[in-house]
């Protein structure tokens, strides 16, 4: 087994959408919470194959999208500074914050650089000594664990010249945030499994329990995803609101305790601004006062006043369930992903662009 | 931005717990991948790898599992 081909038989795929049409009595909302689930549901046409009356709606899922513009803003401060080699996933480089983006700051003569993993930054500041290495450390909790390890590392190989821009968000609130609202359609939820893969399912019982809603880690692949809805179909039309696990191959109901030990070593909870969303408690993470001394912020961060987001943009909306990208005057127009506007356009696990990329 | 990509460990050098890395193996790829967050992981095994880390070790029985109540189905 490799664990992919086995995943994406087409008509398995069908088979699994029969069946949850053979269950369905009602309409049921459901929410996919991560942006990769979005791409694979767009791409593989998965809504379109399941039965009318079931209804995803795409959520918050995307790192790259909900990046506050302020911490882009010093982003590209830090990283058009001479003195700074600026290291980054790709996926950060045409993401606009007030004024310009690191595709364009890279044009302008910054030293950007697109790094596969955090640790390929630690070894340019291990050969580049006389040059500041900062690594742009976005992600959710599934990004989290090698962005710690690799702040662990750099103080023990004694790596002066390394720091990180770190705006790691956390799912569980951001979940919380969408059901507290009183506009929320939302009536079960797939969980993000690679999220899970981390921090295990634990921490969404209580959000299950409070809120009534049956909560599904699922996997990437079409088959992990029809698997995914059928369950929470299931579960919708039992009238229970249960954590399952679809994604049982990678995802233990504990998590990986390794990571979330370093994660806790390395970073502490703070509030977080989610670009399009707003702020929610308790819903990100930074250094911890231990591993201060590597954060970029401190290094090189100056105060800038940032914008917000184009008034036409509805990307808040569409990440908390309540509008889709058709909804949005500019979609298409004004907005796309070589121009975009808003959160959902700039990365292709938004929802914008996954639609803008499938469905014109 | 969360995908994450499974590979076969084809070998596994752990000088420290912190830098276990090894060769894994992704449909003819082979990558050194930092195996630190799967310390149960050995050679032969299916590992769930991140922007360059593993953070799963992929239990080939539960993936037997999906499959069955899947084709349980067809
Ligand atoms: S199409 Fe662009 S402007 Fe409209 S909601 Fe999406 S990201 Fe915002």
């Amino acid at each position: 087994m490799k664990h992919v081909d086995e995943f994406r038989d087409p008509a398995s795929v069908l088979e699994c959408a029969r069946e949850i049409g053979a269950i369905v009595t009602r309409p049921w909302t459901l929410m996919e919470v991560c942006g990769g689930q979005t791409h694979a549901i767009v791409k593989h046409g998965l809504d379109e194959l399941l039965p009318s009356q079931v209804t995803l709606i795409h959520g918050p899922g995307c790192p790259v999208c909900v990046t506050d513009v302020a911490i882009l803003d010093q982003a590209h401060a830090i990283a058009a500074r001479p003195e700074v080699v600026f290291c980054t996933f790709g996926d950060m480089l045409r993401v606009p914050g007030t004024s310009t983006d690191l595709y364009q700051v890279k044009a302008s003569g910054g030293d950007v650089r697109v790094v596969y993993s955090p640790l390929d930054a630690l070894d340019i500041a291990a050969a580049e000594p006389a040059r500041e290495v900062v690594f742009f450390a976005i992600g959710f909790e599934t990004t989290a664990p090698a962005n710690a390890m690799s702040v662990y590392l750099a103080r023990q190989r004694g790596l002066k010249n390394f720091s990180m821009l770190v705006s790691q968000v956390l799912v569980p609130p951001a979940i919380e945030a969408i059901m507290a609202s009183p506009r929320s359609r939302v009536q079960g939820f797939l969980a993000a499994g690679h999220v899970c893969a981390i921090m295990g399912t634990r921490e969404y019982e209580p959000i299950a329990a409070k809120h009534r809603v049956p909560i599904v880690a699922t996997g990437f692949e079409p088959l992990d995803i029809m698997q995914g809805v059928l369950m929470c179909v299931r579960q919708l039309e039992a009238g229970s609101h249960r954590v399952e696990n679809q994604y049982a191959r990678v995802v233990r109901e504990e998590g990986n305790a390794g990571a979330q030990a370093l994660m806790r070593q390395v970073f502490a909870v703070r509030d977080a601004n989610w670009r399009g969303i707003g702020i929610i408690d308790a819903s990100g993470l930074g250094l911890s006062a231990e591993y201060r001394c590597f954060d970029a912020l401190d290094r090189f961060g100056t105060t800038l006043a940032s914008r917000q987001d184009d008034g036409v943009c509805i990307s808040g909306l569409i990440m908390q369930g309540l509008e889709k990208p058709a909804a949005c005057p500019a979609f298409g127009k004004a907005c796309t992903p070589e121009m975009p506007l808003g959160a959902t356009m700039v990365s292709s696990e938004g929802a914008c662009a996954a639609y803008y990329r499938y469905r014109r | 931005m969360c995908l994450a990509v499974p590979g076969r460990v084809e070998s596994i050098d752990d000088a420290t717990p912190e830098t276990r890395a090894g060769r894994v193996n992704f449909g003819g790829v082979v990558k050194v991948i930092n195996l630190a967050f799967v310390p149960e992981a050995v050679v032969g095994d299916y590992v769930l790898t991140h922007v360059g880390f593993a953070i799963s070790r992929i239990d080939e029985a539960q993936a037997r599992r999906t499959l069955a109540f899947l084709e349980g189905r067809s």
